[in-house]
């Protein structure tokens, strides 16, 4: 380790030495040197190369023969600072920091620990006593800050040892060559060792890239540099110019001393530029190129690796959605139809008719927007919410189901013509608890559904009315609800609209309902404007379309006036028909007026075949044969009954008979071309409804006031019913209507407390002609005609037939 | 108008407990409690879709419009819409 600074010496230099570390065992640090030993040759200044040393370091200014070295103590880092501080001294700082740096440079080794101070004053004294007036301040104060310390591995050695010197010796050996190298000797057989053993020792080598110029390769080089020359001198400049850097420390002068061919090889681009202008280099002729195939050498960079860096991006996946579906042959069925559909709706808006088409399409769209846009709502189930409220009531009201379907009651053969009803639902609704039954009547289209209405007969007590429709499939609900402010006293459904009901009302009104509107409010009322009745309507039939297409309807009414009404334009516009004068009750008001007074009629009917004749009963007990045409006169007058004539129904079949019933407790029949009754029965109490049975033309029914239905069949027996039976549940109940139902064998009848019960006619009421063997069953309305007939003929007094 | 049905027929004698279902299976509107509800509505969803497919495959004119499937202890009665499937469970009081 060289460790002293170049110093100015006072006497030339004996020879390479260093100061050492102090103590003993000094290791040489230097390679090259012998591995002589070195000796310790002063306490803090070593020498080698000398015998003896000098009382004082020629350099250093420490006194050797202080025991100071013993046990060696280095400078503190305070001592290090002092040293520091004092190299700037010059000279006499010097030897602090020599010396100092070299403990350092021992305890290096030896440890480098920082040892702490100990302040080694004695020491310190003893040097000053022993310091010549050379020591200055300075190294006062670096050996009073110097504070020796020893580290604890160092070696102990003997003054005597420390003072022992060493010898070295610089040879040329190569310390790390092996010296006992062995060999196999093939020839001897044994392994001998070799003398020799190659001392070289390699310390850098580098493979270098310059080629002597009178060698083939140089000169091949030159060549082809010189012919390059030609080129544009830029890129010989920056060739040049490499080859320069290269070349640049040592053969700068040996390329400036090559001459003219060499002139563009110089250093600078500049220079060449104005070399290659002034001198352009004779072409050479080529020479064989030389391949260099043994002196190999590889030229390698390396480029600068850029650090990688990834980038990358997510995108929202795209969302997803599973579909799976099943190709039935329904499906395809759906596809095609839905396909024909979309061609139907194009073709139609094709069409030029679309005006009106379009129009409907576009409400219907609208509509059906409508309904879309509220989809997705629970309400599209109010479908099949109907359905299955029906099959709740199916399944609670499976026993009467089953009887109104099958059931047929065996005992009838042994009644020996004697029928039963058998009661079947009941159909209630709590708002018509205290409003009896006014009007029933059956859809002519489903043949299910019936209409009730509900009102009050009682003068004085007159409250709201309701119109409820309800069905047989569903026993405890109406279809359809409506309810008004005046009792409804009569209603019929229109035969080819079955959605449109007639009503008339007690205060006079009448209205038309329409069913397929939702709302609960009649579609079409008249008022007292347009011509109402003064008095309650007691009935409403609908006709035929007038010539205009407008539907049309005709009310009778105690007020003696028979309207026809007709539905213009959205208004009901009233014609009167008829006045019903009673005859001869001209009186003589004041002042000679001539007051006339009117019947009141109480119902009609109107001829199935015949249009314009229709018969009507009045309050009087009369019944007037009218016709359409004569607004003034009947055709004909039947004294039918003492009181008023609740009903009067013409046979469904037989063209001439006609049946009424009255308050005054009796049925009759009728031939309208005969004054007098054909049949009379007497019901012992007030009959409040009679109506023909659709099947056979010798079957009617009856109702009275005292809760029991009568039911006759002509054919069976003349004079008496063959059924007669109560069916309401409390006797209080008055009975006010009875309806057939034209295909089923059931009856409904309404009483005065809003209940309308539902009752099967057992197989007695339903008796067909018995077939005879070989003979033909005649059937239809002929046979039914002619069994009628001819049980008026048994009764038809034999003075009648002239006036038939 | 739909919610008065659906009450009128919650209130029926015997009918234990009513479900409607939608086109995916899922209940909207029950009056059982949650697993009994989610179990009929899933079971029943099916069976209806095999019903309905059963018959339109026999003849694609036709579709189902009813339902019922009669057990001993009860009768449950579907009645399947465009959308929508309304479930009814009854004892039928006999």
């Amino acid at each position: 380790m060289r460790g002293s600074p170049r110093l100015p010496r006072a006497s030339p230099p004996r020879g390479t030495y260093h100061c050492l570390p102090v103590g003993g065992a000094g290791r040489p640090s230097v390679v090259g040197e012998s591995a002589g030993n070195a000796k310790a040759l002063s306490p803090s200044c070593g020498r080698i190369g000398r015998a003896r040393l000098p009382a004082r370091c020629h350099g250093c200014r420490i006194n050797f023969r202080s025991p100071v070295g013993r046990g060696g103590g280095v400078g503190v880092p305070r001592g290090r600072a002092a040293a520091a501080a004092a190299a700037s001294r010059g000279a006499g700082g010097m030897p602090g920091k020599a010396g100092d740096r070299h403990q350092q440079g021992q305890t290096g080794p030896s440890g480098g620990k920082a040892v702490p101070a100990r302040p080694a004053k004695s020491v310190s004294k003893k040097r000053d006593e022993d310091a010549s007036t050379e020591m200055g301040e300075g190294l006062d104060e670096w050996a009073a800050a110097k504070t020796l310390i020893k580290p604890p591995d160092q070696l102990e050695l003997t003054e005597a040892e420390l003072k022992e010197e060493f010898t070295r010796i610089l040879t040329a050996n190569n310390p790390h060559a092996p010296q006992n190298i062995v060999r196999y000797s093939f020839k001897e057989r044994t392994y001998k060792p070799i003398s020799y053993v190659d001392q070289m020792a390699i310390h850098f080598s580098l493979n270098g890239n310059m080629i002597l110029k009178d060698s083939d390769e140089g000169r091949c080089q030159n060549a082809r540099l010189s012919t390059e020359a030609e080129k544009p001198p830029v890129e010989d400049s920056k060739i040049i110019s490499e080859e320069a850097e290269i070349k640049d420390e040592e053969s700068t002068e040996d390329i400036q001393a090559a001459g003219e061919e060499e002139a563009e090889e110089t250093g600078t681009a500049e220079a060449a530029e104005a070399a290659e202008a002034e001198e352009l280099p004779p072409p050479r002729p080529k020479e064989r190129k030389l391949a260099n195939q043994f002196n190999f050498i590889e030229r390698a960079s390396k480029t600068l690796n850029n650090p990688l860096r990834d980038r990358a991006c997510q995108s929202e996946p795209t969302p997803c959605k599973n579909f799976s579906a099943t190709a039935n042959q329904w499906e395809i069925y759906d596809a095609y139809v839905e396909e024909l559909q979309k061609m139907e709706k194009s073709k139609e808006k094709e069409k030029p008719r679309a005006h009106i088409a379009k129009k409907e399409e576009k409400r219907r769209g609208r509509k059906s927007t409508s309904l879309e846009s509220q989809s997705d709502d629970i309400t599209k189930v109010s479908k099949a919410a109907k359905i299955m409220e029906r099959m709740v009531n199916q399944n609670t009201f499976d026993d009467i189901a089953q009887d109104f379907k099958y059931f047929e009651d065996a005992s009838d053969e042994y009644r020996d013509q004697q029928g039963t009803l058998l009661p079947l639902w009941k159909f209630q609704y709590d708002k018509t608890k205290r409003l009896a039954v006014t009007a029933i009547s059956w859809n002519p289209k489903y043949k299910d559904l019936f209409a009730v209405g509900y009102g009050s007969y009682d003068f004085m007590k007159q409250s709201q009315g309701m119109l409820l429709l309800y069905t047989m499939k569903n026993p405890s609900f109406p279809e359809y609800i409506f309810s008004s402010e005046s009792g409804i006293m009569c209603l019929d459904i229109h035969n080819d609209h079955p959605h449109l009901v007639a009503v008339g009302f007690y205060d006079g009104n009448v209205a038309i309902y329409n069913l397929k509107k939702p709302s609960s409010q009649p579609s079409h009322k008249s008022s007292a404007k347009s011509g109402k009745h003064m008095d309650p309507v007691w009935q409403v039939k609908w006709q035929k379309d007038d010539m205009d297409n407008n539907l049309n309807f005709f009310s009778v009414s105690s007020d003696g006036r028979i309207v026809s009404w007709t539905l213009v334009k959205n208004e009901l516009v009233h014609t009167d028909v008829i006045k019903l004068s009673v005859e001869g009750t001209t009186m003589q008001g004041p002042e000679g007026l001539q007051l006339q007074t009117f019947g009141c009629g109480t119902s009609f009917d109107f001829h199935k075949k015949i249009d314009y004749l229709f018969l009507v009963g009045t309050e009087e007990g009369k019944i007037y044969k009218c016709s359409k045409c004569y607004s003034s006169q009947f055709l004909d007058v039947f004294e039918a009954h003492h009181m008023a004539v609740d009903a009067v129904s013409w046979n469904p079949y037989h063209m001439k008979v006609f049946i009424s019933c009255s308050s005054d407790w009796t049925v009759k029949i009728w031939d309208h071309t005969i004054k007098t009754p054909m049949f009379i029965y007497d019901l012992n109490s007030a009959v409040g409804d009679v109506a023909w049975s659709p099947y056979s033309s010798t079957v009617f029914a009856a109702v009275t006031t005292d809760g029991k239905a009568h039911v006759f069949d002509l054919s069976v027996n003349k004079y008496e019913a063959i059924c007669t039976q109560v069916v309401v549940a409390k006797k209080k109940n008055k009975i006010t209507h009875i309806q057939f139902n034209p295909v089923y064998p059931v009856v409904i009848i309404g009483d005065d407390r809003g209940h309308v019960t539902c009752l099967k006619l057992s197989p007695n009421l339903r008796r067909m002609p018995k077939e005879k063997k070989g003979q033909e069953v005649k059937k239809g309305p002929e046979v039914e005609i002619a069994k009628l007939d001819k049980l008026l003929n048994l009764v038809r007094e034999p003075a009648g037939q002239a006036g038939r | 108008m739909l919610e008065e049905t659906l009450k009128r027929i919650q209130a029926h004698k015997g009918v234990v407990g009513t479900i409607v279902v939608n086109a995916e299976g899922i209940p909207i509107r029950t009056t059982l409690d949650n697993s009994t509800t989610v179990q009929y509505a899933g079971l029943l969803h099916q069976l209806t879709m095999k019903a309905r497919s059963t018959v339109r495959d026999i003849d694609p004119q036709n579709d189902l419009t009813f339902l019922r499937i009669r057990s001993k202890k009860h009768e449950i009665m579907v009645a399947p819409d465009k959308e929508y499937l309304l479930i009814v469970i009854q004892n039928p009081c006999e």
